[in-house]
């Protein structure tokens, strides 16, 4: 994901593509540190907005990864399961989590963009 | 006798730097009505020297008349084995005694190195790809991997044979009270296969068989486990680690879960604890092991070291959320199995296992040529057997006792439908001279 | 120079023993005459399973003498409360009594089988009956169960006890409040026990804030689960307050009695309100921890919930001990057996060692000791509240965590010194926590050699931070990769690679 100004940000810190593509924000894999395993959706799994997805896990803390929108999971990101350490590396684009069929583009409106994303993160307390 | 270094002197020092004249001015916010005094004729004492706690207990101990000074036949989960001196010798070194959970790895490498070897034995010898750091004993294993069977599946059916130790069974159903758990009948000692047929379905998370059963009998392994995997479901096993000295392991039958009593391998009966749990399973289910786990990893500088991995299942980071609740292993019971397995090596599993089932055939020779007693089942059985008699199992029982002979175990207890029926068990501790004075004294019970 | 201990599995020399056994005159393939084949190792042809082998188990082949050196060369890699002042605190790592010990092995006790009749264990039958009854009076609960094999299963099996009680009354409560300060087992055992968990957040004083308990409190709650002392080694002043808004609303009190080294002989639960709670053995009552187990954690409670404890106990008739059949509102069982007797047996000699006189000085020297430290350091950590504590205090690094020093390299450069580490970033509620409990078997000599080191690190986190940083520098093994150990993990040794 190159240009940043192209995705939306949720308060829980996972971003979504317009495609329907979720992955965490570069803050949050820096608070999370070094990432070692995430525990991935199920490929077709149904998932509400806000509700949890799945797990991401550094060696002290597991932290929930909630879907930023409602939709169907289809695809998720087989890589990470090798090298979780993709998320940390590049959390805009290799390390990119699972891809939502997205159900209600309407709440893609509830999110933030990058700049207010940014806004919010100064505002804010850290993730853990 | 106490344990507190300080003198008085030092006390007062300690006191006059914290500032506070009076020890009891640092607990002043505690209720004065909650004060503890000790009760008028209750048990508690002043405290007593150590020659006289010592002589004490030592009149207690000599109360017990126990499978030290006279033969035993009992098992029934907990087995009189021979534990090699240098296990204890090992284990009551204070580094290993009075070391905590190795929370700081870089000094507590012994207890992990020792673990990450335990967990290899264990995988081997079960012939599973890992193996956790120990749970409490056979019947948290086994209860823990169901619920782990419950977890990976979504499934919330659990088939148990009745052959399974009871005890196992009850803890079980303890933890699973929400669970719906099925009891699989057994015919002539081992688990019908036509009733589990039956029972499994695609809501069942996972199958529980013992293998030797509590009745001794050897399970149908790989015909359980074939009909286990085709409804989609998980073969849980557990087993007796002595009979794997000979035996098939349960991953050569296709267990997805292996788990066991551990207290054959170098630890005393003790009356029923400190045992060791013993759990292995398919790399698939790595990071849903409930428990603590040690790995290998390098130091800054490069050089091997282990510590404890994976702790993100448990509860001092997921909290309500945690795999399990469990807290501690039972790590020096651990080291002990992996003491005892090193100084026996796969040569002496070997014999020790041939010699428990030598003695067992020995013992089931014998005692069915006694008139009033037969074998109850014809199923094939490792080191202990059921004998069904004509005489109440519970008077049989008491008449032993009395000729200084520990007896088998009554099944009434957990088997009303075989009231009839007595667990007899030889290790390699009963010498074929004590078989034959425990035939004798059946014998001279009949007539 | 390669430090590291080699694995026993490397010392394998083809044919080596350490233990030889009298010879059964059968080999594996005469086993065939006595059950059938495809039940042996070697029998069978099941091939197409990955796992299926026919030879034995990887097992190491050496000697004794191997044997011998290896696990002495192991145990000198470990820091023990034998070796070392191990300050962890909430896990009071006190002096074992080697009496204990002997007292334990004794064959008398070591050999008694869990199923031999009453009458063949009459004195393993007394001493657990009698330590059933020291617990009551030390706690004033009216019974106790020495069936829990450690303390997370003690919390269990009072959830479960608490469930059944309800049940009993033909009452639903489905939730169980535990403060935010609490040990994780206490929720995860809640949510194990089927109930949903609420936190309540401690006050500025440290303590279970009042007024938010009482806005969570309604008919659907079961159970309040409070540590006390509290993890910030505090005493919780107003429990007798809580326990009535407890009972007011019907809902039982549960002590999760982890930290009672700070009141046994000094204070009685019952008396504070309590209903039900349990005791770690290997903490207060002197069981050693080895390595992380076994322990016991035995459950008491007042005579209304006596009947829900798990099966087996032991009652006096005569002069005779005898263990009774279950009884039927009885939540049953949460193990084999009847419990961890080798370690209940460990700290029966030392309650019968002490006596409540001797118990009595165990708490107060260890609030004296904890209250020492805790006036010692509080110059260089801030302490989460600035008043006395009990048996261990929490204190903050966070000042020195500015300079990029954080909690866990000071403790990492106490080993260095030769002690053992605190407790670190526990309770969560305080920022770069450390725990310390010194004890009551410390003497002021070691507390003393422990606040220099303190403040001899703090001082190289000033003028070498990089010393403290990449500590510690004389243990075994360096600072370990844990990222590593946890993304890719390796369990176990392979025959090859």
């Amino acid at each position: 994901m190159d240009d940043l100004n192209q995705i939306k940000f949720a308060k829980t810190h996972e971003w979504i593509a317009p495609d329907g593509t979720v992955g965490i924000s570069d803050h949050a894999q820096k608070e999370i540190t070094d990432v070692v395993f995430i525990e991935l959706p199920q490929t077709g799994k149904t998932v509400s907005q806000e509700s949890e997805a799945g797990t991401i896990e550094s060696v002290k803390a597991a932290f929930p990864i909630y879907a930023p929108v409602s939709g169907q999971v289809v695809a998720v990101n087989q890589d990470l399961s090798q090298d979780p350490s993709l998320v940390n590396q590049s959390p805009y684009g290799k390390g990119w989590i699972f891809k939502l069929k997205i159900a209600d583009s309407n709440e893609l409106n509830s999110l933030m963009t990058h700049s207010q994303y940014q806004e919010f993160l100064k505002s804010s307390e850290p993730v853990h | 006798m106490q344990f507190i270094s300080n003198t008085s002197q030092e006390k007062k020092e300690i006191l006059e730097t914290i500032g506070v004249n009076r020890l009891e001015d640092l607990f002043a916010n505690i209720p004065r009505d909650s004060l503890f005094s000790p009760k008028i004729n209750g048990v508690l004492r002043k405290g007593i020297s150590e020659m006289e706690v010592s002589r004490e207990l030592q009149s207690l101990a000599d109360k017990n008349r126990t499978v030290a000074q006279i033969p035993s036949f009992l098992g029934a989960g907990a087995y009189h084995h021979f534990v090699p001196a240098a296990v204890p010798a090992l284990i009551s070194r204070g580094e290993f005694l009075t070391a905590y959970t190795p929370y700081q790895p870089e000094a507590s490498q012994g207890t992990l190195q020792a673990t990450f070897e335990f967990q290899t034995m264990i995988s081997e010898l079960y012939g599973m790809d890992v193996a956790n750091a120990s749970l409490y004993d056979g019947a948290s294993a086994l209860t823990e991997a169901a619920l782990l069977a419950v977890r990976e599946t979504g499934r919330r059916k659990i088939l148990v044979s009745r052959t399974v130790h009871p005890e196992y069974r009850q803890t079980l159903k303890t933890y699973g009270k929400s669970l719906n758990i099925r009891e699989i009948p057994f015919l002539n000692g081992t688990t019908s296969l036509d009733s589990l047929e039956k029972e499994l379905d695609d809501q069942t998370a996972c199958v529980i068989l013992q293998t030797p059963n509590f009745f001794g009998s050897l399970e149908e392994g790989e015909k359980i486990g074939a009909m286990t995997h085709a409804a989609g479901s998980l073969l849980i096993v557990s087993s007796n680690p002595i009979s794997l000295g000979i035996l098939k392991s349960p991953g050569n039958y296709g267990a997805d879960i292996a788990t066991g009593e551990g207290q054959p391998l170098g630890i005393s009966l003790n009356y029923g604890g400190p045992y060791l749990g013993l759990f292995s399973c398919k790399e698939r289910y790595l990071r849903k092991i409930p428990g603590r786990i040690a790995g290998m990893t390098k130091d800054r500088d490069g050089q091997r070291g282990f510590v404890l991995t994976l702790q993100t299942r448990e509860q001092h980071i997921r909290r309500e959320k945690a795999t399990s609740n469990i807290c501690t292993n039972e790590a020096l019971m651990a080291l002990a199995a992996t003491i005892y397995l090193s100084l026996l090596g796969p040569k002496g599993l070997e014999e020790v296992a041939l010699l428990n089932l030598k003695n067992a055939h020995i013992l089931a020779d014998k005692i069915s040529q006694a008139p009033g007693f037969e074998l109850a089942f014809t199923s094939p059985f490792f080191n202990e057997c059921v004998v069904r008699s004509a005489q109440d199992p519970y008077q049989i029982q008491d008449h032993l006792s009395h000729k200084g002979i520990i007896g088998g175990f009554p099944l009434d207890k957990f088997y009303p439908d075989l009231s009839d029926c007595t667990l007899y068990c030889a290790t390699e501790m009963n010498t074929e001279k004590e078989i034959e004075s425990l035939v004798a004294a059946l014998k001279q019970f009949h007539g | 120079m390669d430090k590291r201990v080699p694995l026993i599995f490397e010392q394998t020399v083809s044919g080596r023993r350490g233990t030889t056994f009298p010879s059964s005159g059968i080999s594996v393939s005469d086993a065939k005459n006595l059950i059938p084949e495809q039940f042996l190792r070697t029998g069978g042809d099941e091939v197409s399973l990955s796992s299926f082998r026919k030879e034995p188990a990887l097992l190491a082949e050496v000697s004794e003498p191997d044997v011998v050196r290896h696990y002495t060369r192991l145990s000198q890699l470990n820091f023990s409360a034998d070796t070392h002042f191990y300050p962890l605190g909430s896990c009071t790592m006190k002096h074992n009594p080697k009496i204990n010990e002997k007292i334990s092995s004794l064959p008398g006790f070591t050999h008694a089988h869990p199923y031999q009749p009453d009458e063949q264990i009459q004195g393993t039958l007394e001493f657990l009956w009698q330590l059933e009854k020291m617990l009551c009076e030390l706690t004033g609960m009216d019974a106790f169960s020495l069936h829990p094999a450690a303390g997370a299963q003690g919390e269990l099996v009072g959830l479960l006890c608490c469930r059944n009680y309800f049940d009993f009354l033909g009452e639903k409560r489905s939730t169980v409040i535990v403060p935010d300060s609490a040990h994780g087992t206490n929720p995860a055992s809640a949510a194990l026990a089927g109930y949903s968990v609420i936190p309540v957040p401690s006050n500025k004083r440290g303590r279970i804030d009042k007024d938010a308990l009482r806005k969570s409190l309604n008919k659907d709650v079961a159970l309040v689960m409070i540590t006390c002392p509290n993890t910030l080694g505090l005493f919780e002043d107003e429990i007798q307050e809580i326990a009535e808004i407890v009972h007011a609303c019907g809902a039982l009190l549960y002590m999760d009695g982890a930290n009672f080294n700070a009141l046994v002989a000094l204070a009685e639960p019952a008396k504070l309100g309590f209903d039900m709670m349990h005791l770690n053995l290997h903490k207060t009552f002197s069981v050693p921890h080895g390595g992380g187990g076994p322990g016991a954690g035995p459950v008491g409670v007042r005579k209304n919930l006596e009947k829900f404890l798990p099966d087996s106990r032991i009652v006096k008739e005569g002069e005779k001990f005898r263990t009774v059949p279950e009884s039927s509102q009885s939540i049953g069982q949460v193990r084999s057996f009847f419990g961890n007797t080798g370690a209940l047996l460990r700290a029966y000699a030392y309650i019968l060692s002490l006596g409540h006189d001797g118990l009595k000085s165990v708490s107060e020297n260890a609030i004296l000791n904890a209250n020492y430290l805790l006036k010692n350091l509080k110059g260089n950590f801030k302490p989460y509240v600035d008043e006395p504590c009990m048996h261990e205090c929490v204190l903050s690094a966070s000042e020195s965590a500015k300079d990029g020093i954080k909690t866990l390299d000071i403790v990492k450069r106490l080993l260095d010194y030769g002690f053992y580490a605190p407790t670190i970033y526990f309770p969560l509620i305080v920022p770069e926590a450390m725990m310390i409990e010194p004890t009551e078997t410390e003497s002021k000599k070691t507390l003393d050699a422990f606040t220099e080191a303190m403040r001899a690190i703090l001082q190289e986190s000033k003028q070498s931070p990089e010393t403290v940083k990449l500590a510690p520098h004389t243990t075994p093994v360096r600072r370990l990769d844990e990222v590593t150990a946890a993304r890719n993990p390796i369990l176990r040794w392979k025959r090859h690679g």
